[in-house]
């Protein structure tokens, strides 16, 4: 670098002729234009906007003007540089979207392709279809209650005002354990469970009480020798068979939608009296009866109608056994088959797949069907 | 319980044009419920024929047949033909001349069956001649029916070919059956019926004529010695409170039973056999009350009630020597040979025969548990046990015998002894004060006064609303008879309900005042569940039985617990009497299955009970339940009853991660077991500690974790199963387990997640490789590093196991990443390398590791 030449005359500094630095700054501009990638652009940086690009050489030269001739020369000079800096960086922003445009479709997969790599678990049916009830019933204020399988006889029999001789107890095919005057049983039904909470618990009582139950069933299309229901037990003051069908309505329309309906009649329950039977209209047909009809509703069968469960308000003999003071308290009890509710709510035809075990039947239930 | 429609209308009046859906409507409506509908499915042309000529052949298989031409009147091939009907019949009970019901081309049977002409044996067969069977008339398919047979001739003798043999055989009636409750013994007659389905239609005047309204002389001096001796009544009943006995003498034993009545005990689901038996048993099916034919000339002249006595055996009418025992109630002959058990069913020796003219008639009322219990006791439930056991009116019992004596007389044409025997020690019933607003509190619907006691005396109640006791709201009332199960408020409340319609119940929602929600047992099992689930397994039911052998094939050593296995007495299966003692003694046989099926990638889990007796059973008391039973008794009645945890058990097999376009798949292994376990404490955040297990059964003793709390509370092994079991089981080779103690979870967790707090300061890493014994546990050494790394410690993970050349034999290398924060300060790489030092330190003098 020379020092400041007082003789300087700047016509004769070639580098800062504004033609010069007019055509640099074209040459520039043409080659940022011409630049057909990043890699290319940067080569452009380099030749116009690096150390030895004629721009930068001029710009070295303005230092040895003299101080009158400085402004205009670092004017010229410095707007030459301006224009070419923001056409690199212009380039640069248009480059850079194609090259991040190219990677994107470059990184293009088949996104159809499997992408599950490992098992998918489910739950069993019986299982949701116990907890979806459980929680309806929690949600109004029910509480669950539970109890063994393996139970004692009075508990599952006497103590429900299932008598050694009752003609009932015959009914119920029972599972004895050996030796058979141990007196237990697998129990036959979830109501042992409500004597051992009407036992231990003050009223008033809200419990719903799903389990698993036995019967000296074979397997066939309709029967399982282990199988599920669910029990409900209402013990309080001023409870009718009013609050009983209150109960089963609420029961029926959470199962099997808001527009279902129940129909009542009596039977007979040695654990209940009043006993009552109820019937719920067919979700499938909406009632209608197809009875004899070329194609009977498969639902029903062509009734129009299902039959839900046994129920009634618990016998004051029970009551009693329990410590509960009839004169005081009243109660009900309603319960259901599980397998029963899961085939009519999902369609599932035979028994067989729900006690098989088959993996490929619980796996189209997923965590909550 | 059968009703033929034309039966019940005799009794009530059935509603213009019902059919038998309508009247099982009806009653359904009153609560008996509808099993099934029977008859009147029969569509014809089903005519009476005269048989003509028949030609028979045996044909190769040596079985006769018959070519026959049969009149059947202006019918069939008479009208498109000109001639008589030609027939092929397989039947050899017929001759030429005879009546027969001939069922042709065009017509519909019972199931469905279309009948047209077809070729059989090498003729053409136009129409069939029918047996019982395939006109829904009773069972018989010995031969087909011939109509001076089936009718007797004096009727058949006004029979013509042609004419309609549905009306004449009664075929269009219906016959409705009923499900009958223990409650509603009444129900198991036809009178029964016909009072209920007349309460159906409104319980209007004069609608019910009662069969068992007949006039039946009182007892006189000169009747049939009985002597009702039970010294050992049951629970103070008498096993008989009432006998009479009724002779009839001099009956023509050629009479056929009438074909209205043979019609109506098929009907009705019975056979006919002989006159004297099908009257007892049309009278039983009329009113209810099971009546006893015995031959009179078998008899050595009185009747004796009493118990059995040791080592008396009575061979019953079925052929059966059968053991008495003391409880059984005896009819004897003259108090010593048995002729009967009472209520049950008699003995061959005083049976009525082909040759009995002199009839004696039993109508008794015998108690209902003496009845229940020989039933039981014998394996014998007949029409009349069903009877007795559920209660049947002993008001009936006179008329009833005077029905079967009158019927006998009439058709058999004997007639009746003046000696009448009628013991009778029945008691009255007694009123019952009922609150008449009773009803309306335990129903919920408002019934007035007047309805409560109109109801009430329809249906059989006398009703005193004036005697003493009654006031404004009290009346006396006083069931019927054949109502034993009416007794209390709730009693008359339902059949208040009942006739008054349940449908008139309002529905009104219960409104608990506050619920808990579930308990944190229950909540815990649900995520237990999920855990597992959302872990690729699925979840399964399996049955709880058991063989006995699982325990041998399980490899279980001899004092195992889990050989201690509860024994079922009537198994369904004497190849499976046990119950399960863990899960996966059950779930093998669900994997198998899903094996056979092709499945190659299980991996299934089951929540459930096992029981655990823990030593021999011991006796559940069995209380009064007149009243609640004390502390100590409940507390022995719950300790009788065996332990049962709560467990999950888990099976794999086959790969975990599947071959894919990613590349080669992943075999489930003994990790994924024990990753399933500390998954699903995870979810319950309860920390636990693996440690191998050599000696588990049925693992691999190499390949085994077990499972424990901090402070050693077993919690469940993991791994692989021995190659043993897995051979004695026929499972896939290297099947993976796992059975975790639901219960020790749960309570591990029972207390709310206290949480600590976490440094915001970076963290440092730091990685050590040691070399340790081959058969250092890495958790050993892993918690030796835990233990001298001091409080900076965050974390520590295992991410390189190496044995082979570039160690030496016998050692493995153990590269750990440990990671280090402090709470209030970021650490120095001094700090650092002084704690790493510490940890390793630790680990040397614990496990004789050694940096490398
Ligand atoms: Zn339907």
């Amino acid at each position: 670098m020379s020092g400041p030449n007082t003789n300087y005359d700047p016509v004769e500094v070639s580098a800062l002729d504004p033609a010069n630095v007019d055509s640099a700054v074209q040459e520039a501009l043409a080659a940022i234009a011409a630049a057909a990638s990043l890699d290319d652009l940067k080569a452009v940086r380099i030749a116009h906007q690096g150390e030895k690009s004629p721009l930068a050489l001029a710009n070295r030269e303005i230092g040895a003007l003299p101080p009158s001739a400085k402004a205009e020369a670092g004017k010229r000079v410095g707007q030459a540089r301006g224009r070419v800096g923001q056409a690199l960086s212009a380039r640069q922003t248009e480059l850079e979207a194609e090259r991040d445009e190219r990677i994107l479709v470059e990184e293009r997969v088949d996104v159809t392709v499997p992408a599950l790599r490992r098992l998918t678990g489910a739950r069993h049916p019986i299982e949701l279809v116990a907890q979806r009830l459980v929680d309806a019933f929690v949600g109004m204020g029910w509480e669950v209650a539970e109890g063994p399988e393996l139970e004692s006889e009075w508990l599952n029999f006497d103590a429900l005002n299932l008598g050694p001789d009752h003609p009932a107890r015959q009914m119920q095919d029972t599972f004895f354990l050996d030796p058979v005057d141990s007196g237990l049983v697998l129990r036959t039904q979830t109501s042992p469970v409500q004597i051992r909470t009407m036992l231990e618990q003050e009223p008033p009582i809200y419990i719903v009480a799903p389990g698993k139950v036995f019967r000296t069933d074979d397997l066939d299309a309709t029967h399982t020798p282990v199988f599920h229901q669910i029990e409900c037990l209402a013990i309080d003051k001023g409870l009718t068979m009013a609050h009983l069908r209150g109960a089963l309505d609420a029961f029926v329309r959470i199962m099997f939608g808001e527009d279902t309906r129940t129909r009542v009649r009596a039977n007979y329950f040695p654990f209940t009296e009043p006993s009552m039977e109820t019937d719920f209209l067919c979700f499938a047909c909406h009632g209608e009866e197809t009875w004899g009809s070329a194609e009977p509703c498969r639902t029903c069968g062509g009734s129009g109608w299902i039959e839900l469960g046994g129920s009634g308000m618990v016998n004051r003999k029970v009551l009693r056994t329990c410590g509960i003071d009839p004169d005081v308290y009243s109660g009900f009890a309603f319960g259901l088959g599980i397998e029963r509710a899961l085939q009519l709510r999902h369609g599932v035809q035979g028994m067989h797949e729900i006690v098989e075990g088959d993996i490929r039947f619980s796996q189209q239930f997923g965590m909550g069907a | 319980m059968r009703t033929p429609l034309s039966w019940l209308a005799e009794y009530t009046d059935l509603a213009p044009g019902a059919r038998g859906a309508d009247v099982a409507a009806s009653l359904v409506s009153v609560g008996l419920e509808e099993e099934d509908l029977h008859g009147g499915d029969i569509t014809g042309p089903l005519v009476v024929g005269r048989v003509l000529e028949l030609e028979e052949q045996v044909q190769k298989n040596g079985k006769p047949i018959r070519y026959c031409v049969v009149d059947v009147g202006q019918n069939g091939q008479m009208l498109t033909e000109g001639k008589h009907q030609e027939i092929v019949c397989g039947a050899t009970n017929f001759e030429v001349g005879d009546l027969v019901v001939v069922v042709l081309p065009g017509a519909v049977l019972p199931g469905g069956f279309e009948i047209s002409a077809r070729k059989t044996y090498g003729r053409m067969s136009n129409g069939m001649i029918c047996a019982e069977d395939e006109i829904g008339l009773g069972h018989d398919h010995e031969g087909i029916i011939v109509l001076s047979r089936l009718l007797g001739e004096e009727r058949a003798a006004s029979l013509s070919p042609g004419d309609d043999a549905i009306a004449l055989l009664g075929l269009a009636d219906e016959t409705v059956e009923t499900n009958v409750t223990p409650d509603r013994g009444y129900c198991f007659s036809l009178r029964g019926l016909a009072r209920e389905y007349w309460h159906a239609q409104g319980s209007p005047e004069g609608g019910f004529r009662d069969p068992a309204a007949v006039v039946a002389p009182d007892a006189n001096g000169d009747g049939y010695t009985v002597e009702l001796k039970d010294d050992s009544p049951i629970d103070g009943n008498e096993g008989c409170d009432r006998y009479v006995a009724r002779i009839v003498r001099g009956i023509d034993p050629t009479r056929q039973t009438p074909s209205w009545m043979a019609r109506r005990l098929t009907q009705a689901g019975m056979r006919p056999i002989s006159l004297a038996v099908d009257v007892t048993n049309y009278v039983m099916l009329a009113v209810g009350q099971p009546l006893h034919a015995f031959d009179v000339d078998r008899l050595s002249g009185s009747v004796v009630v009493r118990r059995a006595r040791v080592g008396e055996k009575l061979t019953t009418l079925d052929d059966v020597e059968r053991a008495l025992n003391v409880d059984d109630l005896l009819i004897t002959d003259g108090g010593e040979q048995p002729l009967a058990i009472a209520g049950v069913m008699g003995g061959a020796s005083s049976e009525v025969s082909d040759t009995t003219t002199d009839v004696l008639i039993e109508a008794a009322h015998f108690d209902p548990t003496t009845v229940a219990r020989s039933s039981r006791r014998h394996r014998l439930v007949t029409e009349a046990s069903k009877r007795f056991e559920r209660g049947v009116d002993p008001k009936v019992t006179a008329a009833a015998a005077q029905l079967a004596v009158d019927l006998l007389v009439e058709h058999g044409g004997g007639t009746v002894d003046p000696g009448v025997t009628d013991v009778d020690r029945t008691t009255d019933r007694v009123a019952y004060r009922l609150d008449v607003t009773e009803p309306s509190r335990i129903v919920g619907v408002d019934y007035a006064r007047e309805r409560v006691v109109g109801i009430l005396r329809d249906l059989g109640c006398s009703v005193d609303e004036q005697g003493a006791g009654t006031d404004d709201r009290h009346i006396l009332v006083t069931p019927p008879s054949w109502r034993p199960d009416l007794v209390d408020a709730p009693d008359y409340a339902e059949e208040v309900a009942r006739i008054d319609g349940y449908n008139n119940i309002p529905s009104i929602t219960p409104t608990p005042t506050e619920g808990r929600g579930l308990t944190h047992a229950q909540r815990a099992r649900r995520v237990v569940a999920d855990a597992l689930a959302g872990f690729g397994l699925t979840e399964v039911l399996s049955y709880p039985f058991v063989a006995e052998g699982l325990a041998d094939q399980l490899m279980l050593p001899v004092d195992d617990d889990r050989r201690q296995a509860v024994r079922l007495a009537n198994p369904l299966s004497e190849e499976r009497p046990l119950l399960r003692t863990s899960i996966l003694a059950s779930l093998v046989d669900t994997l198998r299955r899903n094996v056979a099926r092709g499945q190659k990638d299980v991996a299934i889990y089951e929540l459930g009970l096992v029981f655990r007796p823990g030593g021999p059973l011991g006796t559940a008391p069995i209380p009064s339940v007149a009243t609640r039973p004390d502390a100590d008794t409940l507390e022995r009645l719950y300790a009788a009853v065996p332990a049962q945890p709560r467990r999950a058990g888990i099976l794999a097999t086959g790969q975990t991660e599947p071959a894919g376009w990613w590349g080669p798949g992943r075999a489930a292994d003994w990790s994924d077991m024990v990753a399933a376990v500390q998954t699903v404490a995870s979810a319950l955040a309860v920390p636990v500690v693996v440690a191998n297990d050599p000696g588990h059964a049925p693992w691999h003793p190499g390949r085994c974790a077990r499972i424990t709390l901090l402070d050693g509370t077993l919690v469940g092994h993991a791994g692989e199963l021995h190659p043993k079991v897995v051979a004695a089981l026929e499972l896939p080779a290297r099947t993976v387990a796992a059975e975790v103690d639901v219960d020790v979870l749960i309570a591990a967790s029972a207390e709310p997640v206290q949480a600590q707090a976490f440094s915001t300061f970076p963290p440092a890493l730091t990685d050590v490789a040691l070399l340790v014994a081959s058969d250092v546990a890495a958790a050993d050494v892993e918690s030796a590093l835990r233990s001298g790394a001091g409080e900076a410690l965050e974390s520590v993970s295992l991410f390189d196991v190496y044995e082979g050349e570039h160690v030496e034999a016998g050692r493995k290398s153990l590269a750990y990443r440990l990671t280090f924060r402090a709470t209030d300060r970021t650490l120095t790489t001094e700090e650092v390398n002084g704690f790493r030092d510490a940890a390793v330190a630790s680990a040397a003098s614990a496990t004789g590791a050694v940096q490398r």
